[in-house]
């Protein structure tokens, strides 16, 4: 190996890493608001470059119906709660927020995808499908049972990961599908060629940490979801709706999940079920972080995405051996600095 | 009928009915379904252990299921081994294995350890597949099948006894250990373990057991497969199968070993189906069954918590309460130091959390015999103090000498190793256990029977001991007529008074009460205070924390005053009382 192809492995992961940064952040952000360990973040990712695969070959993405699905069932999964109040006025609300809003996206995805969309506008209505998906897994699944234990709201995601997952098979098929870059060519930076979508990546992934960074700092609903993630019973007592709160932590979730999905359905084929992988390293990087610390969890996740290109040159086969084995010195590591104080828990 | 026959006679129906099953003329291929059944019921009991008992969870188990399958399958084809030997080896794969992987996450929060399984989950299954040795994707077969007496059993019916005999055995012995000291250790597991540690139970330790036991149950589940299977391939060892097993644990019910029976034989039925059913509604083929899987463990988990197993128990009659032994020999008793002598001496005692001092050089001293109340305005340091001394917090600083031994920042359960027992301010039982078996747990550390003699039943005689000491001590208390009932099913006030019987179980030479009489009626306030003064003239000293003054000041034989971390007065109850600082302190100066 020669310099030259240490920096190209050096640039792929810190490529991947920035990936698996937004999850990693997103996941410590989910599980502070929430305490669920979102594993299903994933399918988000896999539904969000599918999605905009399907535009791009001029058909109707199954997103599309699958949001309808499941506006439909959490509105009367609510209803008989009565987490929906049954007056009128209410009723009213949820139908066009759970069910119209859901059609009309349908009607709009049905209509431009033969039309073959200019891939920012096939981009955009990718989000506007998957986004409303996260609040509304978090009202069916979730919001039920928030005050369960960790271990419960766990096994629980995991339930949901595997029903997404399924439904990503009926929707897409087992077909692997690549999606045309957002900016193609290749662009000399220094010594080293950048592909067009690398540098889409990397300035997609410094915007949004910037901006959850002043979300959390400057926004009073950032802060509260802090407060929330710090205490919810105490959160809950001054006010913050810790339902509202969940439902905005999920809807992040969908949204740097599908987003995430875009950007790197140019970079490698996906599948209905690659997501499940990619957003497992977001998890190892947010468990080096003690799913705590964002900082860390970017820091951790550039080191995994490196790890991960340097493992695929020199073995690749045992590529995944290695980057999910990590999580074994990673906990000894955390098991040595942890301070046994668990005592909450039921 | 007698109700005392009905389960046995249940179970002996049950079994019989159960094992005529390969005798009669169903289609082999439900034969084979119900080996299937058995297989996947060993690593289902394992997890009912692991998560419904032990309060810990592991996506991992087919991952053991596959080691314990790739040992024998190469034992026996590369170094032609009988399938029967090669069963030690399988076990110890998998229990090394185990056990490297539970040092490591036992002592994390409850969520490290799935996170964890699931990622050496992943690693383990493309180590099978990418390891030219194990035939890669491929795998290895022509594995030789079971044999007795040169008799293959490749038949499913054969075998089907050889599957369902270990599960029985397997059952057997889960039952056996959750019904002993290991098991209430384990059982005592759930809500974080702090009350069993104050007890003596080395929780790490007993973690590992349990995750270890539910990786061996696995590893004979491969065991057995690859020689039914006859070839071993990744794929049943995925991720993905380990989610199943789990699914199986949930459905079948937390808690109940039978449940995991249940839960398997209702999941492998069922995608049984599915796996017919979907293909053909979708009109593809694929894991459809996933998605059904998926509702199924959301939908358990927000309706029904406990599994399904609970709701069939309650159509089977009851089972007998716990037996105890009025005859069995009473355990040995530690000497108490004669009334008078030094017990307990605090020695400039500091605790610092940054930059606030919660308690600040803090010095007091308890003599054999007497009751001394610790007293103070909220915020004052008392229960600080309490978690010093009990070695639920390391001292900043200071010295705490029990019976002129160093104690300060001992663990928990070396501390009442030494005659320390205590009851906490906020009640620490295991409501799911009954009143008895929580209050078995204060007698841990005078008992000593370990994992496998508990399964074996080699502890029955320490176990009656150890039952009749928890019986006599719940009727000393005046519970006698809640002994069976579930913990959770007694008032506070009353789980209070559970939690001292549990502390007289350690035998103790020093008494730690945590607000005893908050929640008591008058009445039983004055039981109490009998039952204190009793204990006192036996010999047990007793240090309190108490908000009641009528209480503590017709009860204790001196008063420790402490406010905002500093001990501002100690004495007589009648002097403390009129002390100007405390009524400073309580009064917010009266001038």
């Amino acid at each position: 190996m020669n310099a030259a192809i240490a920096l190209f492995l050096m640039q792929d992961g810190v490529i991947n890493g920035a990936i698996y940064a937004l999850l990693g952040v997103t996941l410590v952000l989910v599980f502070t608001v929430t305490r669920v360990i979102f594993v299903p973040q994933g399918e988000f990712v896999a539904w969000g470059a599918l999605t905009l695969a399907a535009f791009e070959a001029g058909t109707t993405p199954g997103t599309a119906w699958l949001l309808l699905a499941l506006g439909v069932v959490t509105a009367i999964a609510d209803v008989l709660r009565g987490e929906i109040a049954r007056t009128p006025q209410a009723l009213l609300r949820a139908g066009l927020r759970d069910v119209v809003l859901p059609a009309l996206l349908v009607g709009l995805a049905v209509w431009i995808a033969p039309q073959k969309p200019p891939l920012w506008i096939a981009g955009l209505l990718t989000l506007a499908l998957i986004v409303p998906m996260g609040p509304l897994v978090y009202r069916l699944a979730f919001a039920p049972m928030a005050d369960a234990s960790v271990l419960a709201l766990f096994i629980a995601a995991i339930g949901v990961h595997f029903t997404l997952t399924g439904l990503g098979l009926v929707f897409f098929g087992a077909e692997g599908f690549r999606t045309t870059p957002f900016i193609a060519g290749v662009f000399p930076i220094g010594p080293l060629p950048f592909k067009g979508q690398s540098l889409v990546v990397l300035a997609v992934t410094a915007i949004l940490l910037v901006g959850l960074w002043l979300f959390f700092e400057r926004t009073l609903l950032g802060k509260a979801l802090r407060a929330t993630a710090v205490n919810r019973l105490g959160a809950r007592l001054v006010g913050i709706p810790t339902l509202l709160t969940g439902r905005i932590a999920f809807a992040l979730a969908s949204a740097i999940g599908a987003l995430s999905g875009m950007l790197v359905g140019s970079l490698t084929t996906i599948a209905y079920d690659s997501g499940f992988l990619i957003g497992l390293k977001g998890f190892v990087a947010a468990i080096a972080a003690g799913l705590a610390s964002y900082p860390l969890t970017v820091a951790a996740a550039i080191a995994v995405g490196i790890l991960e290109s340097f493992s695929a040159f020199f073995a690749s086969a045992f590529k995944e051996v290695i980057v999910f084995a990590l999580i074994i010195p990673l906990l000894v590591w955390r098991s040595l600095a942890a301070r046994h104080t668990d005592e909450e828990e039921e | 009928m007698n109700a005392l026959l009905a389960r046995p006679l249940l179970a002996a129906i049950v079994l019989i009915g159960f094992g005529a099953i390969p005798l009669l003329p169903l289609p082999d291929f439900w034969i084979t379904l119900w080996c299937y059944i058995g297989l996947s019921s060993l690593v289902a009991i394992g997890l009912v252990l692991l998560t419904g008992v032990g309060g810990m969870t592991s996506f991992g188990q087919a991952a053991f299921v596959g080691i314990g399958a790739y040992t024998s399958a190469v034992l026996t084809t590369r170094y032609g081994l009988s399938p029967w030997l090669t069963l030690p080896a399988c076990l110890l794969t998998t229990g090394i294995t185990a056990t490297l992987l539970g040092l490591v996450t036992v002592r994390l929060s409850g969520h490290f350890l799935p996170l964890g399984t699931i990622a050496w989950g992943i690693s383990i299954f493309y180590l099978f597949g990418n390891i030219e040795w194990l035939g890669r994707y491929d795998g290895l077969s022509g594995l030789p099948p079971f044999s007795i007496a040169g008799h293959a059993l490749i038949d499913s019916r054969s075998v089907f006894y050889v599957i369902w005999l270990v599960v029985l055995v397997a059952v057997v012995l889960s039952e056996n250990l959750l019904d002993s000291r290991t098991g209430r250790a384990i059982r005592a597991l759930r809500g974080g373990g702090q009350a069993a540690e104050s007890f003596g139970v080395a929780t790490h330790r007993a973690k590992l057991v349990v995750f270890v036991y539910a990786a061996l149950l696995a590893g004979v589940s491969g065991w057995l497969y690859a020689h039914v299977q006859r070839a071993v391939s990744p794929s049943p060892f995925g991720v993905n199968a380990g989610i199943e097993y789990l699914l199986m644990a949930v459905l079948g019910g937390s808690g109940h070993v039978l449940g995991g029976v249940f839960g398997a034989t209702v999941v492998t039925i069922l995608k049984d189906h599915l796996q017919s059913l979907l293909p053909k509604l979708i009109g593809s083929d694929g894991n459809f069954e996933t998605i059904v899987f998926g509702i199924l463990m959301v939908g358990i988990l927000q309706f029904a918590r406990q599994g399904l197993w609970p709701m069939v128990l309650r159509l089977l009659p009851a089972p007998p309460p716990v037996k105890v032994d009025t005859s069995a020999e009473p355990l040995p008793r530690r000497p108490l130091p004669e009334a008078g002598a030094p017990l307990l001496a605090v020695d400039k005692a500091r605790m610092q959390f940054g930059g606030l001092v919660a308690v600040n050089d803090v010095s007091f001293a308890l003599k054999a015999g007497e009751i001394v109340g610790l007293i103070g305005p909220n915020g004052a340091g008392k229960s600080t103090t309490f978690n010093l001394l009990t070695g639920v917090l390391r001292p900043t600083a200071g010295s705490i000498k029990f019976l002129g031994q160093q104690v300060a920042g001992l663990p928990a359960r070396l501390i009442a190793g030494q005659g320390v027992a205590r009851t906490f301010q906020h009640v620490k039982l295991v409501g799911t256990m009954s009143v008895i078996e929580n209050v078995a747990i204060g007698a841990h550390l005078r008992g000593r029977a370990g994992v496998i003699a508990s399964m074996l039943r080699f502890d029955r005689a320490e176990e009656k001991r150890i039952l009749r000491e928890a019986a006599a001590q719940l009727e000393r208390v005046g519970l006698r007529e809640h002994l069976h009932k579930p913990a959770s099913s007694l008032a506070l006030g009353q789980q209070r008074v559970v939690e001292i019987a549990r502390a007289l179980c350690l035998d103790p030479a020093m008494l730690l009460l945590d607000e005893p009489a908050a929640g008591l009626r008058f009445g039983e306030k004055q039981q109490l205070a009998a039952l204190l003064s009793q204990l006192r003239a036996e010999g047990v000293s007793i240090l309190l924390v108490e908000h009641d003054m009528d209480f503590v000041m017709k009860l204790t034989d001196h008063l420790v005053v402490l406010d905002f971390g500093q001990k501002i007065a100690e004495g007589t109850p009648a002097a403390v009382s009129k002390n100007p600082a405390v009524l400073e302190a309580y009064l917010g100066g009266v001038t």
